[in-house]
Order: C-alpha cells, then sequence, then structure tokens
C-alpha cells in the first residue's frame, strides 16, 4: 500500500498517509484528557490487583487479605448484635407476652410480615388467605389446630406431617376407599351425609345411609355433627370452608383417598424470636384467639 | 522511548506476523486462568455432607436444564447479607461440585433456589408446577403441567455412567442399580436393597402425590427437594471449610 503522510490543507493534521479510492484519513490524536484517564485507569488496575485477592499462586489473599466470606461473617454479625436486645426479648417472652407490650408488639408485626413473606406466603399466601388445594387460610378463625398463642406457635415451629420433627402435628386420615375400609356405595352415602351438614345433600336416602357409616368411621375425630377436633387436626365438617374442596368429587376424593397437607418444622431453620414473631402476626391477621 | 509503539504499522502489514503475535497473546491469558489451577491439588473445598445426585434427582436435574429452569432460577446464594438474610446461608462451590454443567444462573426473573429444599411440601410443589397461579397470583412463571407424564427411566444407567466419566464419584454398583434406584427412591414401598446406603440423606416418597407411576414431575420435585440441603449448616462455619 503506496504511504505518503502529508499535511491536510483544511484541518491543518497530518494524514495517515493511507488511501483507499481518494479518501484520506486523518490522523488525529486521542484527546489528552482522554489519553490520561486511561493511563490512570492502568495504575489502578495495578494497585487493586495488589491489594485485593486477583494473582493466583501467591494464596490469593492480597494485601489486605479480603475475601467475600471473610466480609460477610463480621457484618452478619454486627446485624445480629444490633438486633439482639430485641431478640432477645422476644426469645424470652411468650408470643403472648409479646404482644401484649406495644414495643414488643410492633417489633413482632413488623418483623413477623417479613419472615412471613419471605418463608409463609408461598403456600399460605401474602395476605394469609391460603390457596386451593390443601394450603389453609391463616386470616379466618377456621382453625385446624387451634388459634390460640400457643397453638399457633406449636404449628409453626413443629410443622405438619414432615417426618423431621417427633412433635409434628397431624395424624393420617384413613384411605376409606383405596384400603378397602368402605365400599364404593358407602363412601358415596358418607360424602351424602356430609353434604347434608350443610344442607346440600340431594340423595336423602343416601345421606340417611351415610349417617351410620359417618358415627361409625368418621366420628371419633371429626365429631359427631362433624364439628372437628382439634386435637387430632381433623376439620370441622359443618361449615362452608373446606381445605380441598367441598363439592361432591372433591368430597368423594378425600374420604376415599385421604388428604395429608405438610408444613416445614421452621424451629429447625428459624431463630425462636423470628417464630414467636410470627406467631405474633398469625395471631394478628384476623383469626387469633 | 516510546519510538517502537510507532512501528505498529509493521505488524498491521505483515499477516503472519500478525497472526503469530496475536496467538501469544491469547496464549498468555489462557495460560494465566488454567495452569494456577493443576498446581492446585483442588479448587474446591471437600465438605462434609455433599454427595452425588440419586438416580431420580439426577432425572430431574436433567428435566430443570430441558425446561430451562435457569434462564429464570440462580442457584447461587451469594456472600451479601440481604442474601444471607432471605435465602441462608451463602453457597459453597462444593455443593454444586457435581453439577455438570453448574447451574448458579445470572438471571432472577424468580427466586434464587439454591436453598429451596425443604421449604415447601411436595404437594405445593406439585401443585405449584401445574399452575403456578393458583398458589402465588403474582407469579409470572408458566405452568408445567405436562410433567406429569411418565418418566423415561431406559437411559438412567447412561446418564449416571455419562456423569461418572465426567468425574462424578458414582461407584459402578451406582451405575448398575441405576434403574433400580430411581424405583427406590420414587416408591417408597418398592424394594431398593440397598439404595439408603448408597445415597446418603435422600428423601424416598411419592414426590407428586401419585405413587403408581414415576413421572416427570416425581423427578423434578425430588431434586427441587434435595437442593442445598446435603451440607447441615448448624455444623459447619466457614472456617471448618476453609481450604489451606
Amino acid at each position: 500500500m503506496p504511504t505518503k503522510v502529508e499535511k491536510d490543507s483544511i484541518t491543518g493534521r497530518e494524514t495517515t498517509g493511507h488511501q483507499w479510492d481518494g479518501l484520506k484519513e486523518l490522523n488525529t490524536p486521542l484527546p489528552k484528557w482522554w489519553l490520561y484517564v486511561f493511563y490512570a485507569c492502568i495504575a489502578f488496575a495495578i494497585v487493586w490487583a495488589i491489594i485485593y485477592p486477583s494473582i493466583p499462586m501467591t494464596g490469593a489473599r492480597g494485601l489486605s487479605g479480603w475475601t467475600a466470606r471473610g466480609a460477610i461473617g463480621p457484618e452478619l454479625e454486627a446485624e445480629r448484635q444490633s438486633r439482639e436486645p430485641m431478640l432477645a426479648k422476644l426469645r424470652a417472652a411468650t408470643p403472648a407476652q409479646i404482644a401484649a407490650d406495644p414495643a414488643m408488639r410492633a417489633y413482632a408485626l413488623a418483623g413477623g410480615r417479613i419472615a412471613f413473606a419471605n418463608n409463609c406466603a408461598g403456600c399460605h399466601g401474602s395476605g394469609g388467605q391460603g390457596a386451593a388445594g390443601g394450603f389453609p387460610s391463616l386470616a379466618d378463625d377456621d382453625w385446624l389446630y387451634g388459634g390460640s398463642f400457643e397453638a399457633i406457635h406449636g404449628t409453626i415451629a413443629h410443622g405438619v406431617r414432615n417426618g423431621a420433627d417427633a412433635d409434628a402435628r397431624g395424624i393420617a386420615m384413613p384411605r376409606f376407599l383405596a384400603d378397602g375400609l368402605l365400599t364404593a356405595p358407602q363412601v358415596n352415602d358418607v360424602a351424602e351425609h356430609l353434604l347434608g351438614f350443610t344442607g346440600r345433600a340431594t340423595d336423602a336416602a343416601a345421606a340417611e345411609r351415610g349417617a351410620a357409616v359417618f358415627a361409625e368411621n368418621c366420628a371419633s375425630c371429626h365429631g359427631e355433627k362433624g364439628e372437628g377436633n382439634r386435637e387430632m387436626g381433623a376439620p370441622r365438617l359443618n361449615d362452608q370452608v373446606w381445605l380441598y374442596g367441598g363439592d361432591k368429587a372433591s368430597i368423594l376424593r378425600s374420604v376415599g383417598y385421604a388428604r395429608a397437607g405438610v408444613m416445614p418444622d421452621w424451629a429447625g431453620k428459624l431463630d425462636p424470636a423470628i417464630i414467636n414473631m410470627l406467631t405474633v402476626y398469625v395471631h394478628a391477621l384476623g383469626g387469633g384467639e | 522511548m516510546f519510538r517502537f509503539l510507532r512501528d505498529h504499522g509493521i505488524i498491521e502489514r505483515n499477516l503472519i506476523l500478525m497472526g503469530v503475535l496475536t496467538l501469544i497473546t491469547v496464549s498468555i491469558g489462557g495460560l494465566v486462568q488454567i495452569v494456577p489451577l493443576f498446581t492446585i491439588e483442588t479448587t474446591i473445598e471437600r465438605v462434609e455432607g455433599v454427595r452425588p445426585y440419586t438416580p431420580l434427582e439426577l432425572a430431574g436435574r436433567d428435566i430443570y436444564v430441558r425446561e430451562g429452569c435457569y434462564t429464570c432460577h440462580s442457584q447461587m446464594v451469594r456472600p451479601f447479607r440481604d442474601e444471607a438474610e432471605r435465602y441462608g446461608p451463602y453457597s459453597l462451590a462444593a455443593e454444586s461440585m457435581f453439577d455438570h454443567p453448574f447451574q448458579w444462573g445470572s438471571k432472577r426473573t424468580g427466586p434464587d433456589l439454591a436453598r429451596l429444599g425443604g421449604k415447601y411440601s411436595d404437594d405445593w410443589h406439585a401443585a405449584h408446577l401445574r399452575s403456578p397461579r393458583a398458589l402465588v397470583p403474582e407469579s409470572v412463571m408458566p405452568p408445567y403441567a405436562f410433567l406429569d407424564r411418565p418418566l423415561d427411566t431406559g437411559s438412567m444407567k447412561a446418564r449416571l455412567a455419562a456423569q461418572k466419566a465426567l468425574g462424578t464419584p458414582y461407584t459402578d454398583e451406582m451405575v448398575a442399580n441405576a434403574a433400580a434406584d430411581l424405583e427406590a427412591q420414587a416408591r417408597p414401598d418398592a424394594e431398593g436393597a440397598g439404595f439408603a446406603g448408597r445415597y446418603a440423606r435422600a428423601r424416598q416418597g411419592s414426590f407428586d402425590g401419585n405413587p403408581a407411576v414415576v413421572t416427570e414431575m416425581d423427578a423434578l420435585v425430588a431434586y427441587l427437594q434435595m437442593l442445598g440441603t446435603l451440607v447441615q449448616f448448624r455444623d459447619v462455619t466457614p472456617e471448618q471449610v476453609r481450604q489451606q
């Protein structure tokens, strides 16, 4: 390529000497400010590389000895220390005492809201409204295991049928059809009887027959009138609140194959103070007793 | 002094010289990154509790990769206070040492899943995968109801063998029993002799609520339920796992 550096008559700058189809390129230097910032960046990078861990085979520690892991430990510890005075009080108090003390209650409701959103809202909904298919509402007064402070605390701490906590709530309901305890017609009869509790039975004769089946098989846990039993976690059957659906198909499925909700044991995962805060928060959602 | 810098025209005009110098420059960059790894015994600290995936979990992980879950979910609790507060202990390299490829991800449209195991019930996972908005109304996750189809278990042995070839310490016994172990984990009442001995802390159960058929849902839920549960953080502090 022919190279002929010449001075451009308009700008007064030199050209690069290259020529493409008669087009010439000016050899304009980079602006000084840009160049010096660039050099400063190089210098900064060298200093950074020495101070922070970057050079392998030297232990990759750097002069400062900084590590992400080393940095987070003290940070978490400092945060824990700043919360500790209040957390210690919340740990020592019962949920009922926390709810009675304005300062502790305000702290517990604020903290409980965060802990609930992080750990509980997936199943129980962001407002504790629950979800169809076995995820109970915590905002109403229909409780499986009770809505007192003690009962809520026990359920949160030990969970339900999780296989990890010996004190977990919940017993196994028999699978009446699947395990051959009842025949299909008997299950149908008892379902009609259950619908009859809320005046929805469509087959009076079947409901009549179902009463005897119910008394023999269901009443020991769910109560003679289907009023439920919180000791067993047996839901009330004579209201319109249904955990797994109250239509006949859902009831047939529930009686025939049983239902068994599972909840983790949070005592193994969360600080006791957090569990107390959650208890107070859930109690305040609307259904606390 | 910097006169030679202006002679780069020589390089620009000489294609072979430019090629050789480019090769040398790129090689230096590569060697600086790669060679140090050969000089240390391992780049990953051994941590108590981490084991290879069970066949069912591995099948679930393959579904996780197939469906592109990693495009919206990360599996990496970074060592920041906000992440540790929300998700739990930050991730250790060892926890993904048997991931080929790793699923750290780089985008969180959904939450991080590195500590998901045990947080929800199996029922919740199955219901949520079938219809995310039925449980979390504000969710933008697509439904995966089609996962309720039988799992292809025929290739389990080959999949374990492939993982073994990549360095995962599956024993010959594990590879030989791959299909049986998968059944044993998904059907609590199945025979499955020796499953618990081969895979520590592996939960057996009917993960999708239907013990009759081993479905893709079973596999995916089994995988999701073991994420982040292998290392017992009550027993381990960062100091204990720091490599010397």
